[in-house]
Parts: C-alpha cells; structure tokens; sequence
C-alpha cells in the first residue's frame, strides 16, 4: 500500500496545469492567471508579490491577467478573507515549481549544476558570468512547452527568512489608473455597437406584470427593443440617456399588482424567532450540572438587514452570437455565473465566456451576478451587438441581496462562585448563501421574474468547517468548561439575503463580546482581565495585548459621556486574529472618535494592504454598527437612496490605528477579521460611558433612550 | 441647443438636449469616463467635477447651466507625467481601495485647496462631507489631501 501524495496547497490541487497559472510572453513580462479578482480589496498586488518573491522577479515584470473563464483557473468564489490561502498558495507553489522547470533547463543550456545559478530580476547567472534569462529559455522553439505539464510532487518554497518582495508595502498596480481617472471600471467599457439597456422592476418583490402598452415606449427617439418575458421587464436603445426615457415611460405605463408580504421592519428579532426554522446544534462541549448552577443571565442581541451600498450601481455587457454568449461583468465567482446563466437562458457552459473587469468596491453577493443576467438576457434580443446594462441606485440599494437580519440569544450559567460552568449561544437568521452556481435552480433576480419563473434558491450556511455562515464565530473562542451553539436557519425569505462581509461572524461577534462584558460587570470582574484569563491561545492574548497597548487603555481618563470598550475575536475560528480598543463620545448621536485595532494575520504579504483593509472594514463596521438598517414598509424596501440608508460620512469618521504583529506563521486573509471586534467594542465603549446597554444595532440614540427604558 | 463651454481646457461647441446632464455628456460624448456615476441625485459625491473653480455633481446638472462655463473633469487636475499634487498624494499614502470614488474626491479636495490653500483635518473632513467612501479610506484621503497642501506650499 502506497501513501497518497500529500495535496498541492491551495487551487493548485484542482487546477494542476502549470500554464494555466504562468506564461512567460513574448513581451517580456510574465503573464499570471488568478481565478481570483480584484474587488478594490488589492489581492492582485499581494498575490504580484507571491509571483514575484518565488520567482525573483521584480514586479514590473508580472502583469496579473483579470479572470475569465476562457483562461483562468477556475477558484470558484473571491470570498472568505480566502484568496491569500487558496490562490496565493497555490501561486507560490507553481511558482517554486516553475523556477525549479526553468533553472534545470538553464543548467542543460549553460552546461552547469542547476545549484550554481542564481536568479536574480529574472536572470539566471553562471558562477562564470554566463546567463540566461526565463524569457530567453520560454522563447527557445525546444523549449517552449516548458510549464505545459501538470505540476509534480511538492516543491520546497523560497523561506520566510530569504523573503524580499513579500511583507514589503507593495504599492497598488491599480491605483494610478484610479487617481487619473483612466478607464478601468466596467463601468467605463465601450464594446463597438454598443447599445444601452435598462430593466423595470416591479414595485415589490411579490408584483406581477398586469398589463403593458409598451407601442408608446418603442415610438420614442433610440429604443430598439422593448424585452418582457412574464413580469421581468426592460428597454434597450441606442443611448444612455435614450434608454433612461424610455424606462421612465415604461415605468408610466406598466400596470402591476403587489401584495404586502414584508415583516414588520421593527420588530424582526420577534419575526425571525417566530419563524419555521432547520435547526441545527452547531457545537456541544461538556455539560452542566444544573445542581451546580447558582444563577443563569440572558441576553438577546439582534442586527436588521444591511445592504452592501458599494458606491457603484452594479454594471455589466453582454452580447450574444449565435448559441454564444459573452459577459463582461464584476462578479466575485465568474464560473459560478457561467453556470447559474447557462441554467437560466438554456445554454451550455462551454459557449459562454464570462470576463471579469473591475467594479467598485464589493463586500459580498451583491448585484452584479443580476445585472450580468439582464444584460445577457436582453443581448438576446439584438444578436451580434453588445448591451451594456448599469442599475440605478435605487434598484442598488433594494434589490440587491442584503446582509440578513439576525437574532441572538445568549446565556450563562455561573455556580456559587460565580464562575461560568455554562454557555449558550442560538442564532436565528436566514441563510448567509444565496450565490450562483450553488444550487438546482439559477440564484439570479431575473431568472425568477420570468413568465416560467426559476424558483429562488433557498439561503443556506456553509458548512462550520468552511467557516460557517449565520452561524460563523457563535463558537466562544474562551475556554469555558461547557457550551452548547444552536443554529435556527430561518426558511423564509420576504427579504432577499445572501453573503455581506464577514457573514455571520458580524452579528455573533457584536453578540458575544457584548455579553462577555455583561458578565464581566455582573460578576464584578474587569472585562479585560475576564477575557484574558479565559484565553488560551497566545495569539489571541497578543492581539489583545497590543490593542491595550496602543491605545493606552490602562490610562484612560474616564470623563462625563465618554467610554471605551474592547472587542476580540479569530475570525472563522481559524483566520486572524483581530482585538479592537473603541472610545467613543455620547453627543446627540454616538461618536466614535478613535479605533485602535491589533491584529496578527500571520505572514503580511503586504503590510500596507493588511492595514488598509483592516481599517477599511472597521470604519464600515462602524457605519453599520452606528448608522444602516434596511428600511421597508409591509410591501417594499424604502430605503432605496443615500437619503434613506445613510453611512458613516467624513466628518464622522474615527481616528484609526491598526497594529500588524510580527509572525512567522501561514498568511491568512484580512479583509473581514475587523469588523465584529469593532462592533462589539463600540457597544462596549458606549455601556462604558453611559451604563446602558444596547444590544440592538444600529446603536442611535432613539435605541439607547429605549434601552434606558 | 448649442452650448459652449471648456473641458480641461479645451473648448467644445456641442449640440446637446438642453436638459442632458453634463455627466452623461463628458463620459458618453467626450469619452472623459474619470468622471463616475453613483446616485445620479447629488448625493454621492463620485461625478463631482470643478465648475469655475467650484466642486459640483455632474450628475444632475444640465447642460444649460453650464453655457460659458469651464469644466475640470479628474482628466484635467494631471496626468502620470504631470500629475496634481492630489493625485501623486493619493498614490503616495495608497489612500483608496476600490477608487471608484477617488475622482470625486480629488475634485472636491481640489476645489478646498483652491480657497483654501493650507487646510486643517477638520476643514479637508468638511469640504469631502459630500463624498461617500464606502471601503473606509477616508483617514487616508485627509492625509494625502493634507500632504499635497504641504507639498504646495513648500513648492511655491
């Protein structure tokens, strides 16, 4: 019996061909494939560095070739604080393995032991002088199909120590663009004989098209098609502008029919735990003897839906030849889509090529799989020319996917001692996965407004050891001796939800460090000292350590209104570790005036990177904490402009300062390790500077005046 | 209607509807696309353009009111080879993560520094009140503005 050869690390075990990953051109660069995509997160540059460091190369010389399923390899999903594990893993090994291909080909060339070159900005020098270089070798007709093999047995990879290029502040290969206003967004792309689309949708979730005389829209200047298919509905023309007017007529003229069908939008804690659930223990640890429990403290914690408000619309073009179709479009899982657009429009997978270009900043499922629908769906309409279709910002901002609303409940059982002997953790929310390619039927808006209609997919949670969805992070990180995580994943879905940064971890996060501090007070203990004594891991004290540090918290001078709190937690149980220090100030509304966040994301690839996103995601969980709720009526979501669903603005924004430690370890992702810790310590902060707890978000003063209550 | 107006310097005479927004017409018929779509409402802040001098939304000012008048668009602040001290800033201190709002924000800081040379955070935070980021670069765009108003003023 033979052993299995260990797994290649990352995508690599799935996507085995060298070529697929690296291809050194003729122009001199290096060509890198990444099934991951750029979503104004800066993974392209990280993962430039991988290449670069493994291959010594300097960064010039890689250009990182955006995603389309015609090229790439396929990594599923950008998502998860993943694509360091999953593509960069699978790029340094590819890598290393391509230098080992490249240097024993030097060696035949230079007659020389392949130990006695060096590599140095992509040359490869003898001990003597005599050099080579990759392209010299990739150019060589003998030697040209060098990478076209699988990869082989594991290759030992260049050694932290030796690294030059990764955990240096790699500036962004995108932003100059940015700063000079170079197209670069899908929103800027111009195909030839482009035409503009524009779909109409109903006024509630629930509305179906009645009627429509559309002859008055197609008679207006530039409409060529008005498409409708049962209730789903759209316009093209020649123009923007023309499109814009003929949706406004259309818009006049449909005759629907909407039914209320939407839960009371202020009391959705009560309507999701009302709710038929598939419950499911997600972890049991011990057990408790109820002779030994003195005394039990609850608490019940909730956040309302939450919509992804990028500052873009979602965008996309499609153009249809033949049986095939092309998509140019800014989703996070380009395959995904090919699979959920080939279900819808009764295609085959393989004459459809999807193509990521850049949109603006994505922090989960939000629309761009959608659009990328009603553009393909109305290309069909007029083969051969491509449509390009752009949202407004009110079908944005309510019929994207929203971050579902949750429910928590916690308890805690404290013998005589009041040590906790303990702990229970229930969730009720929707799914956090509604995404395409995932289920039977297509998770695409339009699909499921067609005369034939496309059931909608039902919301469901990856599996714990994915990291989990709703219930991502209701797994105490503390060493109690017994606890017991249930999840009710609630079935119906009024309002569409699916995956919004950091999943479930926001909500349960918030939920536990609020409660750990409650126990803290109720127990007479320091919140600080309470979770540091119940922490095991070193890296988890570390970070909190450093959080403490930085911010001075052993010197704070309480004052009239003003607080600071503490927030920790390893996302997904297993990523990077993440405490954040708030202090906040209570004025008419609550100000949070500065963030200090300690993280350890194992090897920064770039620390800069690592910074920037760490920041990023606390100021958003700061918006959401302080500021978002979905708003909606019994019939439809109302907050459906900047107006009505406002975030956190300039003059609004704390100070931030984020702390990366040192490590040698694995690198994790960054992205969404923030954002809990930063909820759960500004609630902390504002119990600290008012004694009021408020374990309902958004925390506005109306909440703590109810809480005061 | 014809109107007549500068972009970036140059003079265009454009026959447009009178109502068409001068957003749509610098991205669609200019082919200026630095200039972003975000609300179409004046409340995002990501189209703002100088008009005289002066940050506007592009989005919902029509082309009328802009008879006579000069327009810089992000095209105009600077290019990679002569770049606004704003824009070789936001490169500097990396401050954007997606960029889809940078342009509206260069303006719009472009525009503070025009009155206001030597700004203070506080007066940079006010003067982008009307931009939305939502990636949370925003202590970065203060002190990239911060910097390019010190680099002026060393300049000068």
């Amino acid at each position: 019996m033979t052993a299995a050869a260990p797994p290649l690390p990352g995508s690599l075990e799935k996507n085995r061909r060298l070529d697929r990953w690296l291809r050194f051109s003729a122009d001199g660069v290096l060509q890198v494939f990444s099934g991951k995509v750029e979503l104004g997160q800066g993974i392209l540059t990280a993962l430039a560095q991988i290449v670069a460091e493994e291959l010594d190369l300097p960064l010039a010389k890689i250009r990182m070739i955006a995603a389309n399923t015609a090229a790439s390899p396929n990594e599923a999903v950008t998502s998860g604080s993943l694509s360091i594990q999953d593509s960069g893993a699978a790029l340094r090994q590819a890598c290393a393995q391509a230098r080992a291909i490249y240097l024993a080909a030097a060696a035949a060339r230079l007659g020389v032991a392949a130990e006695a070159l060096r590599i140095d900005a992509g040359l490869i020098t003898c001990p003597d002088g005599r050099r080579t270089s990759y392209w010299d070798l990739a150019e060589d007709p003998a030697l040209e199909h060098l990478l076209e093999r699988e990869a082989g047995a594991l290759v030992a990879e260049k050694a932290a120590a030796d690294y030059r290029v990764v955990g240096t502040a790699a500036a962004r290969l995108d932003l100059p663009d940015k700063a000079f206003g170079v197209p670069r967004f899908i929103h800027d792309l111009e195909l030839p004989g482009m035409l503009h689309g524009r779909m109409l949708r109903p006024p509630s979730a629930s509305a179906k098209l009645l009627a429509l005389e559309e002859a008055a829209v197609l008679a207006l200047p530039g409409v060529v098609a008005v498409v409708r298919d049962g209730s789903l509905l759209g316009v093209i023309a020649e123009r923007g502008a023309q499109a814009e007017r003929a949706w406004s007529e259309l818009a006049r003229l449909a005759l629907w029919n909407s039914t209320p069908g939407l839960p009371d939008a202020s009391a959705l804690a009560n309507w999701l735990k009302s709710q038929a659930a598939d419950t499911s223990v997600v972890a049991v640890k011990g057990t408790t003897e109820a002779a030994n429990v003195a005394r039990t403290l609850k608490a019940a914690y909730a956040k309302p839906y939450l919509a992804h408000a990028s500052i873009a619309p979602s965008c996309a073009l499609a153009r249809c030849d033949g049986a095939r179709l092309s998509v140019w479009s800014h989703s996070q899982g380009i395959y995904n889509l090919r699979r959920d657009l080939a279900l819808s429009l009764a295609l085959s997978e393989d004459d459809i090529v999807v193509r990521h270009v850049e949109g603006a900043g994505c922090y989960g499922h939000n629309g761009a799989d959608d659009v990328a629908f009603d553009a393909a769906w109305l290309s069909r309409a007029v083969p051969g020319r491509p449509v390009r279709v752009q949202w407004s910002r009110a079908d944005e901002l309510s019929w994207a996917p929203f971050g579902p609303a949750m429910a928590v409940e916690l308890e805690a059982d404290l013998n005589a001692a009041n040590e906790l002997i303990g702990w229970r953790h229930t969730v009720w929310s929707n799914g956090h996965g509604t995404r395409p390619g995932r289920a039977a039927s297509p998770a695409l808006l339009g699909a499921w407004h067609l005369e034939q209609p496309f059931e909608r997919p039902a919301a469901v949670n990856a599996p714990l050891a994915a990291g989990g969805g709703a219930e991502r992070n209701a797994v105490p990180p503390y060493d109690f001796p017994a606890w017991r995580v249930v999840n009710h994943r609630v079935l119906a879905m009024p309002l569409r939800a699916s995956a919004l940064r950091a999943l479930g971890a926001f909500t349960n996060v918030f939920a536990c460090e609020s409660f750990i501090d409650e126990l803290a007070h109720a127990t007479g203990a320091d919140p600080v000292e309470y979770r540091l004594r119940r922490l095991p891991d070193p890296r988890a004290r570390a970070v909190i350590e450093r959080a403490l540090l930085r911010s001075a918290w052993r010197d704070w001078a309480a004052g009239e209104g003003r607080g600071h709190g503490i927030g920790y937690a390893r996302y997904k149980g297993s990523g990077a570790y993440c405490a954040v220090v708030a202090e906040v100030e209570a004025e008419q509304e609550i100000r949070v005036r500065r963030l200090v966040v300690a993280v350890d994301v194992g090897i920064a690839i770039n620390p800069d990177g690592v910074a920037n996103q760490i920041e990023g995601g606390a100021i958003q969980a700061a918006s959401w904490t302080l500021k978002e709720a979905v708003r909606f009526d019994r019939e439809r979501v109302t907050s459906d402009s900047w107006e009505h669903y406002p975030i956190l603005r300039f003059t609004e924004i704390p100070e931030v300062e984020v702390d990366i430690l040192r490590s040698g370890q694995p690198p994790v992702g960054a992205g969404e390790a923030s954002l809990g810790p930063t909820a759960a310590a500004i609630a902390n902060a504002v119990y600290d500077a008012l004694g009021v707890r408020v374990r309902e978000l958004p925390i506005t003063a109306e909440r703590i005046l109810s809480a005061l209550e | 209607m014809l109107v007549n107006l500068r972009v970036n310097g140059t003079r265009h005479q454009l026959d447009v509807d009178a109502d068409a927004r001068l957003l749509g017409v610098l991205r669609d018929t200019l082919g200026l696309k630095g200039s972003r779509f975000g609300c179409g409402a004046n409340q995002c802040g990501a189209c703002h353009v100088l008009i005289d001098g002066a940050a506007v939304a592009s989005c919902d000012t029509p082309m009328w009111a802009v008879e006579g008048k000069s327009v810089t668009t992000v095209e105009g602040l600077g290019t990679p080879d002569s770049p606004h001290p704003l824009q070789r800033a936001l490169i500097e201190e990396q401050a954007a993560q997606c960029g889809y709002c940078s342009s509206g924000v260069l303006i719009s800081a472009a525009a503070l520094l025009l009155r206001c040379p030597q700004p203070s955070a506080e007066e940079v935070r006010q003067a982008l009140e009307r931009n939305l980021c939502r990636c949370g670069s925003h202590n970065r765009i203060v002190r990239a503005v911060l910097s390019a108003a010190a680099e002026r003023a060393r300049s000068s």
